[in-house]
């Protein structure tokens, strides 16, 4: 029986010619990511286990993301905590402010990720990567102590969904719409410890920020990773920023899959997410008139480069509502200063949007936009369970950077085709 | 084996409301943790919760957040175990990590009222309800290799230990 694409590069992280799914492996893994939340308690496991040094100073990554620029007391020390770990340690890829930016942005963009990889991070968005055809997954704390000791982690091998995705996308439909469709049609259980396997013609219409997108919310559907196969946009991407060597692997012929899903993007509506379930997932037709208090645009999900272009291009020669707060946040320093030159920063602030520093603040109800008691946010971001990002009873609906910005103009959930320029 | 009470929840429980993310960046102290326990999913839980008593709930427990606090708050509450018809993947590398029990049946799942009394036999794999035993399957070896060590850490030291003469 032939393998997935997850399941051969699985294969060849654990030395094995084959695997099969259900098995248990020891794997090498090539990339070990932590953030400001997960790798405090990942130092103190590691330093348990009694080692003074890490397997290997190139291969960890830390990215404070989460509460940074630190928001009071308690969040420096932890960043404090990071930085003497980094230090005494000798870890080369650290990112302090103002070279920042939400990790699961900043680390393609480095070029810290290539094909054929095997990724853990101690964050469950860490599958963003399988946009670039790695394997990718998000893992415990602990995982992740015990990964820095040995530069190995365990896995279960996955079966995986295959998802064939066709059609050309109309004009305002982006990654998020896709992903949001998907996770409606399949749950948010509909693909528990399995792989997601995109492929098709459509892809050749999905940008590597609208992969990125998709494979970043492959785990609100359960899933253990989302894998897309690697073309010519994806050697493209890496090649402008990477120079680590790569390794393509493709699913076999007679690769077997638990289930096949076809998508057709062509008929695909404006998708959101309604509370408190990424999988209560609606086309923006069935939306009645929902009043917003809030918009962000931007986190692991939805804060890249073409999500700010779409956000400006909506909200250029154009003004919020009036008491709707608008936040976008640039997911990367990089992207930062990308918008600045093109002009969007200015749309925005002319708009009546506030523009901040890269951070997670907002998304899992950290800092830089809380929503209080009785509140309802419009937001690019990837959770919308109770409480994420505030108070238990505040509600938020989960959308593509182009809903966001439609509703933050007319104050209500809007479709961004009703929207004119 | 121990009895304990029951705390019945349905499915899709996940991470946030398990322990909220905006207490993640200043509770480091498992004590702490645990009186934030499923603060956003029920509020009088932590005050309330006995050690030996169990969860048990519906499909998908623990989605959403690779956070191990969700593992970590439950143990440090003095949940004994979690009963489940399914487990998210990550909450549940985090528990088999941290040393708490997650067993999965659906049968057992849908016996168990609210308020009732469970009781647990790792070594036999049972779980025995006011309406009968219910068997859940056996840990993988490996997975087992890391209850019996207590954990990930102490089975990596042990490892490490073993494999000192070479650079693991």
């Amino acid at each position: 029986m032939g393998m997935t694409m997850t399941q051969k590069i699985l294969a060849a992280g654990a030395g094995l010619e084959s695997v099969k799914s259900g098995q248990l492996i020891q794997s090498d893994c090539d990339v070990m990511l932590g953030n400001d939340i997960t790798t405090p308690i990942a130092i103190k496991e590691f330093e348990k286990i009694g080692r003074d040094h890490v397997f290997d100073k190139s291969k960890i990554v830390i990215v404070p993301d989460h509460f940074t620029p630190n928001k009071d007391i308690k969040s420096a020390e932890q960043c404090r905590m990071i930085r003497e770990f980094v230090r005494t340690k000798g870890i080369k890829n650290y990112f302090e402010v103002g070279e920042m930016g939400i990790e699961h942005v900043l680390l393609p963009e480095k070029g810290l990720v290539v094909p054929g990889e095997i990724v853990i991070g101690a964050d469950s968005h860490t599958c963003t990567y399988g946009a670039l055809g790695a394997f990718s997954t998000g893992i415990g704390s602990t995982d992740l102590a015990a990964g820095m000791a040995t530069g190995k982690c365990w896995f279960k091998v996955p079966g995986a969904i295959k998802f064939v995705i066709d059609g050309r996308p109309s004009n305002f439909i982006m990654g998020k719409d896709v992903i949001l469709h998907i996770i409606g049609l399949i749950g948010v259980d509909g693909s528990v410890n399995k792989a997601m396997e995109f492929c098709g013609e459509g892809l050749a219409f999905l940008s590597m920020d609208d992969r990125f997108t998709i494979a970043n919310m492959a785990v609100e559907a359960g899933a253990k990773n989302g894998i897309f196969p690697v073309d010519e946009k994806t050697l493209t991407y890496v090649e402008a920023h990477s120079t680590k060597k790569y390794r393509i692997f493709e699913p076999d012929g007679d690769a077997e899959y638990d289930k096949h899903f076809r998508i057709d993007m062509s008929v695909l509506r404006p998708t959101v997410a309604l509370p408190h379930s990424p999988g209560n997932a609606q086309p923006i037709d069935a939306i009645e008139d929902i009043n917003i208090h809030q918009v962000v645009i931007g986190s692991c999900t939805n804060g890249r480069m073409e999500d700010m272009r779409m956000a400006a291009r909506i909200l250029k020669r154009k003004r919020v509502a009036k008491g709707v707060r608008v936040i976008i946040i640039p997911a990367t320093q990089g992207i930062y200063l990308k918008a600045l030159e093109e002009g969007l920063i200015e749309t925005f602030i002319k708009a009546g949007a506030v523009v901040s520093t890269p951070t997670c603040g907002p998304c899992l109800g950290g800092h830089m936009g809380v929503l209080a008691k009785g509140e309802r946010a419009v937001s690019t971001t990837n959770r919308n369970f109770v409480g994420r990002m505030g108070h238990r009873e505040s509600e938020i609906y989960l959308a593509s950077p182009a809903v966001a910005a439609a509703s933050a103009i007319t104050g209500r959930i809007t479709n961004p085709e009703e929207m004119t320029n | 084996m121990k009895k304990g009470r029951v705390w019945k929840y349905g499915d899709n429980v996940n991470t946030d409301v398990i322990f909220p993310g905006k207490h993640t960046y200043s509770i480091l102290e498992p004590e702490e943790m645990a009186r934030h326990a499923l603060e956003d999913l029920d509020p009088g839980f932590a005050q309330k919760v006995k050690p030996g008593d169990v969860i048990v709930a519906g499909r998908n427990f623990g989605c959403g957040s690779s956070r191990e606090q969700a593992a970590t708050c439950l143990k440090y509450a003095g949940v004994q175990a979690v009963v489940a018809k399914s487990f998210a993947r990550i909450f549940f590398r985090n528990a088999i990590n941290q040393g708490l029990p997650v067993l999965q049946s659906e049968e057992a799942v849908d016996s168990i009222e609210d308020g009732g009394e469970i009781e647990i036999d790792f070594k036999r794999g049972s779980i025995k309800t006011a309406r009968g035993d219910f068997s859940f399957p056996p840990f993988p070896e490996s997975v087992r290799g890391i209850l019996e060590a207590g954990g990930l850490i102490s089975y990596t030291k042990k490892k490490l230990e073993k494999n000192k003469e070479r650079r693991y």
